[in-house]
């Protein structure tokens, strides 16, 4: 197994206020890690670390053989990040902004189009790439989100709800593309929708307050909690209880 | 450092994918022309020089190089883009160059775009293209100077609204710093030294000099001083505030 991310000890406090608090886990490759947990959980704070937006405040993380803190601009290299609620340039269009990340991802200038053209055909961005950001629909403005992440063929993926706003199909979608990529790639995303953990996840990971409550696989928990009916359920009593 | 021309280039296309860059431009022509040519007696003045177009630079300056700085910063906060952003592989003093640069050169198109008065005067008479030429470079690094402070409080705040009013504050204090109205302030209680600091640091009297025909090595200093120094604290401001 090629362990990918490694979180060691990560602490993240604001003030008086433990966002995170001392959580240690591993990626191998070919994992897809479901985030679960409430929100204020902690989940998006983690993720901003490991990506290197926040600074922890104690512990580190080491993706692919490299620590956030010593190599951050070579362990951003590696990731493909979608931050919560895809945040996106609403004057450029789709094309011209996945052409900016490609150029900043250092792709080549005469790899660029071809790059830029397998993205949109694998997103089916098809439809949207002459219109401006701004004008489209959540669905596309989180697959263009999608589609900045995953251009340089990252390593990890770290995907902050990556099916908020979509429609059935394009859930589906999605989750199947996931599947797909998990092959050579570790996977971290973070959901509030349980049934998308058992649809794509290998692993689940339940956090809440800051604290790793839970890790294990979906079917796992539903062992350790004898629960046959839902995810749900055993989710609430991990929540409330612990 | 590909980063850097790859930011600036979007940055500078962002300009001119909205409206601003056009109302921007067609405002501080005919501004800058307006001014010279009712206010400052152009023709009645009888002298073939750009004295009274330069003087006006700066208090064009202090309400249009907030207009173009105010969204820097502000906006990617306000977007989250931000995180989009430092999450690439470039570190944060490259972005705020980068950003700097981006406005500082569009300045720098606005500039060339009043060619026309330098044509017209020497059609009216012949001036002292050294001293015009000198003039330039000083609006040009005056320019300078003030981007990268209303870069700064860009940064400090979500709000282009909130940036742009205390930019042109700030800026004007850094435009009269030399001048009895801000000295007065100081003068009764601080001591002689720090009153000369103060004046030192006013921007006007500095673009004053260069506009006399001579570019002096204390100005550059002071210019250069002043972006580099606002640059850096740009940095830092981001990176304190980048997930607030």
């Amino acid at each position: 197994m090629v362990e990918l991310l490694k979180v060691e000890n990560l602490t993240k406090k604001f003030g008086p206020l433990t966002a995170v608090d001392n959580i240690s886990f591993k990626v191998d490759k070919g994992d897809v890690l479901g985030f679960l947990g409430p929100n204020g959980a902690g989940k998006s704070t983690t993720m901003k670390m490991i990506t290197g937006f926040l600074t922890p405040s104690s512990g580190t993380a080491i993706v692919c053989g490299k620590d956030i803190l010593d190599e951050p601009i070579k362990v951003k290299k590696s990731i493909g990040y979608l931050p919560e609620g895809a945040p996106l340039y609403g004057d450029m269009t789709a094309g011209s902004f996945l052409n900016f990340v490609a150029e900043m991802r250092g792709i080549n200038k005469k790899d660029r189009p071809k790059v830029i053209e397998n993205i949109i055909e694998k997103i089916n961005l098809n439809e949207v790439v002459f219109r401006p950001i701004e004008t489209l629909s959540k669905g596309f403005k989180r697959r263009v989100g999608l589609a900045q992440a995953m251009l340089h063929d990252p390593e990890l993926l770290i995907l902050d709800e990556p099916t908020d706003g979509l429609d059935p199909n394009q859930k589906f979608e999605v989750r199947q593309l996931l599947k797909d990529l998990s092959k050579n790639k570790a996977i971290v995303i973070s959901t509030h929708i349980l049934e998308e953990v058992d649809a794509v996840c290998s692993r689940a990971m339940v956090i809440a307050k800051g604290k790793l409550l839970a890790d294990s696989t979906p079917n796992g928990l539903r062992k350790e909690f004898s629960d046959k009916d839902s995810l749900d359920s055993i989710f609430r009593k991990i929540v409330l209880e612990r | 450092m590909s980063s850097i021309f790859f930011i600036f280039k979007r940055e500078l296309a962002t300009y001119f994918l909205t409206p601003v860059a056009y109302i921007f431009l067609v405002i501080f022509l005919a501004a800058l022309g307006s001014f010279t040519f009712f206010l400052g007696n152009f023709f009645t003045r009888g002298q073939a020089d750009l004295q009274v177009f330069f003087s006006f630079h700066p208090w064009v300056y202090l309400f249009l190089i907030p207009a173009i700085g105010m969204r820097l910063w502000s906006e990617e906060r306000k977007t989250g883009t931000i995180e989009l952003l430092m999450t690439l592989p470039v570190t944060a003093f490259e972005i705020v160059i980068a950003k700097f640069l981006a406005a500082w050169f569009f300045s720098f198109i606005a500039l060339c775009l009043t060619f026309p008065m330098w044509i017209s005067v020497n059609i009216l008479g012949s001036p002292d293209n050294g001293v015009i030429l000198a003039s330039y470079i000083g609006s040009f690094l005056m320019a300078g100077a003030l981007i990268s402070l209303v870069s700064c409080i860009s940064a400090s705040t979500k709000s282009q609204v909130i940036a742009f009013i205390l930019s042109v504050s700030i800026s004007f204090i850094f435009l009269m710093a030399g001048l009895e109205i801000i000295l007065s302030i100081f003068k009764s209680w601080a001591p002689a030294l720090i009153i000369n600091i103060i004046s030192s640091l006013s921007i006007l009297s500095n673009f004053q000099q260069i506009t006399k025909g001579v570019i002096d090595l204390r100005e550059l200093i002071f210019f250069t001083s002043m972006i580099l120094g606002f640059l850096f604290v740009n940095k830092y401001l981001v990176e304190l505030k980048k997930s607030k």
